[in-house]
């Protein structure tokens, strides 16, 4: 019966472990997935080009993905410079100011943010911040946009990515030891100065690491971008230009890409360069994050 | 001079505690407002009748059957792969540390994968094995998606059970399977509100079903038919230059916010009582 028990655990054991290396080589295989798919476009054009060229004529087989790029990479500043200094000031002011009942009535509002698909932060884009910005901010500076531009898509990306820097960066913060704070506070400094002196100083990596964090998912945000952006394949030169990011290309094109020759496979590059760009800066900021807890304990 | 510095920092701070924790409000406000109007009963009880895309009757009871579908499918998969690593990780490989960090890291990078990612991988995998868009392609996209939410959701949870509880069981001569039992018990609470944050991604999610799971019109009975989810009833009706059909892709909104919102505050009461139950 012993022997039975035994057994069992040791065959359990096996199959655990063969499921957990199997599954963790997901990343692996969707890296060498994605890779494999996209070996025509990459044999048949060099890697340069494909980066670097702005010509986008899938009937003409010429992929440049340059106009993409720089979309995706101005949605992505636009977002990040939107977002970054509200979250941190909302992430300072609960982590070292607020009361623990503000905290405790505010962090799950901002959680809930989260939980919202992306696809309702599209309709709210569309509803509210392309009319503000056709209407509202647009004339001020140029004589016509229909909205639909770079910066509609970083306002509603800034707003996607505030709950992951918030819960982030007050994680960090969490990690600094309070005897820190005291030993600042008793020799004066004000609650302010201890904040920007020795909690932000000590918690700089985690920061960074949030930022990242940030960045990448910023990157790959599809439906909500696709849905505010124009998606128009050119070089954005202003805030209330078009653009067309990397993802919105994926999504947009997935009906046609079978009947053009090497579309597929282009579209297949796009996304392997997301997932190259999106696993190192992962990568990098859960390293980051992994030691700051890891000294803590 | 450094009192100052401190009041306009307190404000700034302030300021932004309130615009960020009112968007929530915001957002849900405009789509309420927006889609309230145009929500009926035939909205979710009927599935599109003939030329329901340029403004005639119908609901979307099809894009509604077919996330629910798309969701349980993929979590009940999910879970069925993702517990066992959870386990693996918690209860067997405490002496083999590397193997959980490297697998706790992978799962944190697999997280920030972005679903059109995953979705395009999905599409690779699909054509690959001869397989159209259907029901089961969605899913096996979605479960590839939602693991690492549900990894570490449960990780987390399974982490704070204490070490004497498995401790007593291998001193009563139970076996490491045993005691993973007890743990898992232990755990319910927090499973639970990982299932249902798994939930609220997969039902959300457009870009990873976009290639996979298709788009249709009627309601899928088997695995191989296409099946159609509300984030993409929404992006579809809204791209319609119809005034009415966009009208109910808001209404479709409202149908989507409220499902995600209850999921989302349910899963916030469950974790909370997990914690008043801490032994």
């Amino acid at each position: 019966m012993k022997n039975i028990r035994l057994l069992k655990d040791r065959l359990i054991s096996k199959t655990f472990l063969a499921l957990t290396i199997l599954s963790i080589s997901t990343v692996i295989l969707i890296g060498f997935g994605l890779f494999y798919k996209s070996l025509p476009i990459l044999n048949s054009t060099s890697l340069y080009n494909l980066l670097f060229s702005s010509e986008w004529k899938p009937f003409k087989k010429a992929f440049g993905f340059y106009p993409f790029i720089v979309g995706t990479l101005w949605v992505t500043a636009i977002a990040i410079i939107i977002a970054l200094p509200l979250s941190m000031l909302t992430a300072i002011y609960l982590s070292e100011y607020a009361h623990i009942r503000v905290r405790k009535l505010v962090l799950p509002l901002i959680e809930l943010l989260s939980g919202i698909p992306p696809v309702l932060y599209g309709v709210w884009g569309v509803l509210v911040i392309i009319p503000l910005i056709q209407d509202r901010i647009a004339p001020h500076f140029i004589e016509f946009t229909t909205g639909y531009s770079v910066l509609a898509g970083g306002i509603v990306l800034a707003i996607m990515i505030f709950p992951l820097i918030i819960s982030i960066v007050i994680e960090v913060f969490d990690n600094v030891p309070q005897d820190l704070r005291n030993a600042s506070l008793s020799l004066g400094a004000t609650q302010w100065q201890t904040t920007k002196k020795v909690v932000l100083r000590k918690s700089f990596d985690g920061i960074v690491a949030a930022v990242v964090l940030a960045i990448s998912r910023a990157f790959g945000e599809t439906i909500a971008v696709l849905m505010v952006c124009g998606n128009l394949a050119q070089v954005p030169h202003s805030l209330f230009d078009s653009a067309y990011p990397l993802p919105a290309l994926i999504a947009n094109n997935y009906g046609e890409m079978m009947s053009i020759p090497m579309y597929d496979s282009a579209l297949m590059f796009a996304a392997l360069l997301l997932f190259v760009i999106i696993f190192l800066f992962n990568a990098l900021s859960r390293i980051i994050l992994y030691r700051i807890e890891k000294r803590n304990t | 001079m450094r009192k100052t510095e401190e009041n306009i920092f307190k404000v700034l701070m302030i300021l932004s505690t309130v615009i960020i924790s009112s968007t929530l409000f915001m957002i849900v406000y405009t789509i309420f407002s927006k889609g309230i109007g145009s929500l009926s009963w035939d909205m979710v009880s009927k599935i599109p009748e003939g030329g329901f895309y340029i403004g005639k009757g119908g609901g979307i009871l099809n894009a509604i059957v077919g996330s629910i579908y798309i969701t349980i499918g993929s979590t009940l998969l999910g879970l069925l792969i993702s517990l066992p690593i959870v386990i693996y990780i918690n209860v067997y490989a405490k002496r083999n540390a590397t193997l959980a960090t490297v697998t706790r890291l992978s799962y944190d990078i697999l997280f920030g994968i972005p679903s059109i990612v995953y979705g395009a991988f999905g599409f690779a995998i699909m054509v690959y094995m001869g397989l159209k868009t259907s029901l089961l392609a969605g899913i096996i996209t979605v479960t590839l998606m939602i693991i690492p939410i549900l990894v570490r959701a449960i990780d987390e949870v399974v982490r704070v059970v204490p070490e004497d509880m498995s401790n007593a069981v291998f001193a009563l001569g139970g076996t490491r399977y045993e005691s993973a039992k007890i743990i898992l018990r232990q755990s319910i609470p927090g499973i639970v509100t990982a299932i249902l944050l798994s939930f609220g991604r997969a039902i959300g999610d457009a870009a990873c079903v976009l290639f996979t799971a298709g788009f249709t019109d009627s309601i899928p009975t088997s695995f191989d038919q296409p099946a159609a989810t509300l984030p993409l009833s929404i992006f579809f009706q809204l791209s319609s230059p119809i005034k009415e059909v966009q009208n109910r892709a808001y209404a479709a909104a409202v149908i989507l916010t409220i499902i995600v919102l209850v999921i989302n505050i349910v899963a916030k009461i469950a974790s909370k009582n997990l914690s008043k139950n801490k032994i």
